[in-house]
């Protein structure tokens, strides 16, 4: 059963001073979803729903190896099946080769060499998928299969010859601060080891492409989370120019940070101008697992310097994110590692080394905490030995070096952000505890849960604390930004946009903004496609603060040119008049026109780019504003272990999150669960196993996913600081919950057992053998 | 109809008998997975069963003169959701308790005991049952039929001894006097291939026990030496059991060591002997509650 | 007695309305035939292996996965999806108190997840907080971490009971 606590006392935020009821539907409401009642009802079309007449199947065809040479590819089998329609590889590739987010080195198609097993190789359209299945079977490759290189260490130290031109190591940063040789009387080290998760999102890749009738141009239905970057390097892999590819975001079955890179964009496009016939692709759950990128798997060695009372006075690091294949986004991922090694406290010096490597290991990039996660699991890990080097709690030891709004980062960025460390650290620690196990607790509340694996008296509980800081949106200079349209004609408010709606709800709140700043209850939206300029990507907890500034700007235009208009035609100035309910009043006056009635026969359009403020490259040392913002966050996990066996449930995870401003406390809830609950996967059940290069479980048989059994009980607080940067006052929700809820369970497991627990997800054999 | 559902086991029969290759398909909890992920051959000729009553009923056979107990056939169609409740379940604990750690409510729905035993895999989670409980294995051909201890009917990592034509239709159980009870381990609550499971099932009457392991080798195994040194170390025909907790340590040491697991993707060897040796331990201290 | 090699006309039985299948392969799942022959996609594929339970249909009053459904052999039982638990454009109460609960972000278990909550509450109109877990813990969502869903079910429950007691 879950409990949610009522939101402990929360500062009034400024920006809503007004003491009106808030009307349903606004800012601050459990606004409901737009899309809502098609979903419950099955009618809501994902990308995976969609069909077009006339429309073939396409499937691809994935490398077995990690690391093999092309000497050839032979599709004369596959042409022989009937209902074949066309074959693609690397050669039918019109345009650049090669895609990617940061460094262009991903390949269409494998161009004599594949470098992850499940590298595209060829692909086919027929008319069922079965038919496709069949004539991939019988394209012949003729791989020379060679040595992959898997171990990260061999990468950095240069041993292996370059698996690819790029060289074998994507990035390295370094990050000196103050002092190198600063000391203290305590010092505590260890090596965090992290596996591959997985996203796991349910709905599996898929987009339908249609070709324009003179095959010079297309429409691409397409589950992702950035239409624009998308488009740009589709368009360029197809050798046409933007305007003729045309995006429309197909409904999404969440995302987490997997449908960043390309999957199947270009494949299907490329078969649908092939064929000149429409193309529908999905992946099967095992082709998704091949076909995106995983968050990468990382080795940290730390060391902290400390006071006798606890206080950091230097961490040192050395991190290497393994990010396999291609580069994909590793290099942010790095940084963001790296820069967040402090984690939310005070540190004056710092020696960090960040490695992300290239090996023939699946590829890895975006999921939902991008290398905090990371990074956190080792600095909760190492506070807690600087908690029990120095004699105090674990709570205490983090109260002590709780970073406070100005502080700054050990690349010397002051945390402008609100910073309420403190408060989340003890919020947290005040939420109830739950129920100590009953003696005659139902077998379903012990570990091993139905698998009758205990009795009460072999388990033991344990509680664990962690804590962690985000950045928000994107960093290192580069110009994110946002862009929305809004259109007030005749009492009815349209909102444009393509920010990406993968789950989370920003349908919903661009509505609840355009209801707060024009005062009406029905706001229409607009397709969600290229025919506007970018959101920006649904990722980096940065939807709320960027597209949400849009849409609230776009808004706040309308709004202005509304006022000036009211004001002409009753004689009074702009500045008097205000929104209240769903009228135009004059504040000074008497005057109050409904809103459907003061825009009525008006055609009011703006498109506003919202930006943030701009953030700098690092230097060689690591030093530079490089974010733009940041947000806190502390868990408490109370775990039941059962040491003998190594079996662990998960009975509780308090938390008091930094929100800014709850703009729809129901998400905010949904928010935090959900991302709970990737965490406690991420702490005791997910990874994807990789050996020599070969995934061992692309699966939901062998990974997995926590289900409503293995759901914890979650209690939370939200911690409203209104940020006077955010558009909104509202930093972004989607990180924060997944990041030190993993060590929380991890410092609990520990707690339990005694053990010296330092890899995640924890196996039973680490709680229970040598 | 493109695929055949017959309403008789002869007429499966009769048709096996032509087609001996044909696909069987009860819940489809194994086969349907084959299919989808095309790792089975395209099926030609399919043969479902959800309408053959007889194999989704199962009945109490009253003890026959001189002999010990009466027994319980199951038909093989009957889905794990039935195990978990009612008389069936009271008559088996341990089978009630093995079903419903199949898979979800939606595979307890449509997986069955034929299915589990055509598949044969040594982490099915109600073979150790059948095991344990000596269970017979009714196998039927166009040509008659045999009954196959459940000892030989599992030979090998999904491999069995069914030949082409023949069809299982029931397992014949024991109703035995004494405890029974089951346990697996799986790293989350639901949905969770075994890493190791156990069954342990005492006969009061003969005083035995009987330790069945499943994901510990290529087929269930029986610890067989470890069943008879207890039998030696303690009057197992005593209701209730008193055995003592050195004794029980030691059961599930030497079940341990009768295991042979493998490394794989799911766990290691190490831990899986270790999980085994504890569960025998903590079964036995149940049956002695 | 036919073989079976090759396929003809078959018909399934969905939310009360008879459809013939006809030209279709015969390992095609019943989840298959349902979203792409019967214009019925509300039932979503996530794992094709019974892992994920977003293909939940009631098949003959039990809840199954119609992924692991042959098509052609459920000629002669009683389906329902997603898509025959309200009537017409309305919504169920289960449905209903998914949307007020937050139970919805991406949705695409939700209609899995609403079919095994109809399903549940008709064989046990008030399950325990445990007993609401194990029935759908077959069900995976990826989303929401289950906090919401649960408060749905429980939302239903009340409800329901207060009706009763009206």
């Amino acid at each position: 059963m879950t409990e949610i606590s009522a939101p402990a006392e929360t500062t009034t935020s400024t920006a809503a001073a007004t003491t009106t009821q808030l009307r349903p539907g606004e800012l601050g409401t459990n606004a409901a979803r737009p899309d809502g009642v098609p979903k419950v009802q099955g009618r809501f079309a994902f990308a995976n729903d969609l069909w077009a007449e006339g429309m073939l199947w396409g499937a691809t065809l994935r490398s077995p190896h990690p690391y093999a040479r092309i000497r050839s590819i032979d599709v004369t089998g596959a042409w022989k099946i009937a209902g074949v329609q066309t074959i693609v590889t690397a050669e039918d590739v019109p345009g650049q080769a090669t895609y990617g987010l940061i460094s262009h080195d991903q390949t269409v198609f494998a161009t004599g060499v594949v470098r992850y097993r499940g590298e595209p190789v060829a692909a086919v359209a027929a008319d069922h998928p079965e038919t496709c299945r069949r004539a991939l079977a019988a394209i012949h490759v003729d791989y020379e299969v060679l040595q992959p290189l898997t171990d990260p260490e061999e990468a950095i130290a240069g041993t292996r010859d370059p698996i690819h031109p790029d060289g074998n190591l994507i990035r390295h940063q370094r990050i000196l601060h103050g002092d190198p040789e600063a000391t203290g009387p305590i010092v505590v080290e260890g090596t965090y080891e992290i596996g591959m998760q997985d996203q796991a999102f349910l709905g599996p890749e898929a987009a339908l492409a249609v070709p324009d009738d003179d095959g010079a141009g297309l429409e691409l239905y397409i589950a992702t989370q950035w239409l624009h970057e998308d488009r740009k390097q589709v368009a360029a892999c197809l050798g046409m120019p933007e305007e003729k590819v045309r995006l429309v975001l197909g409904g999404v079955g969440g995302a987490f940070g997997a449908r960043e890179d390309i999957s199947l964009q270009v494949h299907c496009s490329l078969l649908a101008l092939r064929t000149g016939r429409p193309v529908k692709m999905q992946y099967g759950r095992e082709e998704s697992f091949y076909g995106h990128v995983h968050r990468h798997p990382a080795k940290i060695w730390m060391r902290h310097h400390a006071t006798a009372d606890g206080e950091i006075i230097k961490i040192e690091a050395r991190m290497v994110f393994d990010g396999g294949a291609y580069t994909s986004t590793s290099p942010a991922v790095l940084i963001n590692g790296i820069t967040h090694a402090q984690g939310p406290y005070r540190c004056p010096n710092a020696v960090v080394d960040g490695f992300a490597t290239r090996t023939n290991n699946p590829p890895c990039g975006a999921m939902r905490g991008f290398g905090v996660v990371q990074a956190c699991f080792a600095h909760e890990g190492q506070m807690d030995k600087l908690a029990a080097a120095a004699g105090v709690t674990p709570v205490e030891v983090r109260l002590r070096n709780a970073m406070r709004t100005g502080d700054p980062l050990i690349t010397g960025q002051p945390v402008d952000s609100v910073a309420p460390v403190e408060r989340c650290i003890r919020e947290t620690d005040a939420l109830p505890m739950p129920p100590d196990l009953a003696a005659d607790a139902d077998v379903l509340a012990l570990p091993g849960g139905a698998g009758r694996t205990a009795d009460r008296g072999h388990v033991v509980r344990g509680v664990g604390f962690g804590v962690s800081i985000k950045n928000l949106m994107y960093s290192e200079g580069f110009d994110d930004y946002s862009t929305a349209r809004c259109q007030l004609n005749d009492g009815v408010v349209t909102l444009k946009f393509a920010a990406s709606e993968v789950g989370q709800g920003f349908v919903m709140l661009a509505q609840q903004i355009a209801r707060t700043i024009l005062g009406v209850d029905e706001v229409m939206l607009d397709t969600i496609d290229t025919q506007i300029g970018s959101s920006g990507s649904t990722s980096a907890s940065r939807q709320t603060w960027m597209s949400g500034g849009a849409v609230d700007a776009a808004c706040r235009r309308v709004r202005e040119l509304l006022f000036e208009s009211v004001a002409e035609r009753y004689g009074l100035e702009a500045l008097q008049l205000a929104i209240q309910g769903t009228d135009v009043v004059d504040t000074i006056g008497s005057l109050r026109v409904p809103v459907a009635q003061a825009s009525a026969g008006l055609q009011l359009d703006e498109t506003v780019e919202y930006r943030h403020r701009a953030t700098e490259d690092l230097d060689e040392n690591g030093q530079g504003n490089c974010h733009v913002a940041f947000a806190f966050v502390a868990h408490r996990a109370v775990v039941d272990v059962d040491p003998e066996l190594g079996l662990v449930k998960v009975v509780q995870i308090a938390t008091a999150q930094d929100v800014g401003r709850a703009l729809n406390p129901l998400s905010v809830a949904g928010q935090i669960e959900g991302g709970i609950a990737q965490g406690l996967g991420l702490a005791v059940m997910e990874e994807i196993i990789v050996t020599d290069g070969m995934v061992r479980n692309a699966s939901f048989t062998d990974y997995l996913l926590p289900t409503a059994l293995d759901a914890p009980t979650v209690v939370f607080s939200l911690v409203e600081e209104p940020d006077p940067q955010a558009p909104l006052g509202a930093k972004g929700v989607g990180e924060p919950p997944c990041i030190s809820v993993t060590p929380a369970i991890v410092a609990a497991i520990r707690d339990a057992t005694g053990r010296d627990i330092h890899r995640v997800p924890v196996r039973p054999q680490d709680i229970c053998l040598a | 109809m493109p695929v055949l559902t017959p309403t008789s086991v002869d007429e499966v029969l009769a048709h096996l008998d032509e087609r001996p290759e044909a696909l069987l398909l009860s819940g489809g909890t194994d086969v349907m997975v084959e299919i989808n992920m095309a790792h089975r051959k395209a099926p030609q000729d399919v043969v479902a069963l959800r309408r053959v009553e007889e194999l989704r009923i199962w009945q109490h056979n009253p003890s026959r003169p001189g002999a010990d107990a009466s027994t319980v056939t199951i038909g093989s169609a009957v889905p794990y959701a039935e195990m978990e409740h009612g008389r069936l379940a009271e008559l088996f604990p341990a089978l009630a308790e093995a079903a419903r750690t199949v898979g979800s409510p939606q595979i307890r729905a449509a997986g069955t005991l034929g299915g589990n035993l055509g598949t044969c895999s040594p982490a099915g989670d109600g073979l150790p049952v059948l095991s344990a409980l000596d269970a017979v294995i009714h196998v039927r051909s166009a040509s008659g039929g045999r009954n196959v201890p459940v000892g030989e009917f599992m030979v090998g990592v999904k491999k069995n001894v069914l030949e082409p034509g023949e069809l299982i239709t029931g397992v014949t159980l024991p109703v035995r006097r004494g405890w029974q009870g089951y346990a697996k381990v799986g790293v989350r609550n639901a949905m969770v291939i075994a890493t190791a499971s156990a069954c342990l099932a005492t006969d009061r009457d003969n005083g035995t026990v009987s330790l069945a392991l499943g994901a510990v080798g290529p087929t269930i195994l029986r610890c067989t030496a470890a069943e008879t040194w207890l039998a030696e170390q303690a009057d197992l025909s005593a209701g209730p059991l008193d055995i003592g907790a050195g004794l029980i340590a030691e059961f599930g040491q030497r079940a341990a060591t009768e295991a042979r697991p493998i490394d794989d993707h799911r766990s290691t060897a190490a831990y899986r002997s270790h999980a085994v040796g504890v569960l025998a331990s903590r079964l036995l201290r149940r049956a002695c509650a | 007695m036919t073989t079976a090699s090759e396929p003809e006309i078959y018909r399934l039985t969905v939310n009360g309305e008879s459809h013939d299948v006809q030209d279709a392969w015969l390992g095609e799942s019943l989840l298959y035939v349902l979203r792409e022959r019967l214009g019925l996609p509300g039932s979503k594929g996530a794992c094709e292996q019974g892992e994920c339970g977003s293909c939940t249909v009631v098949l003959d009053g039990a809840a199954v996965c119609a992924c692991l459904v042959m098509a052609a052999s459920a000629t002669d039982a009683d389906i329902i999806t997603v898509e025959g638990l309200a009537a017409a454009d309305g919504l169920t109460d289960v449905q209903t108190a998914f949307l007020d609960e937050g139970a919805v972000q991406c949705g695409f278990c939700t209609p899995g997840l609403i079919v095994a909550v109809h399903h549940l509450l008709e064989n046990n109109p008030s399950p325990t907080a445990l007993e609401t877990r194990e029935a759908l813990s077959g069900n995976i969502c990826r989303c929401t971490g289950y906090g919401r869903i649960f408060a749905a079910v429980d939302s239903v429950v009340a409800s329901r009971a207060e009706q009763n007691t009206a």
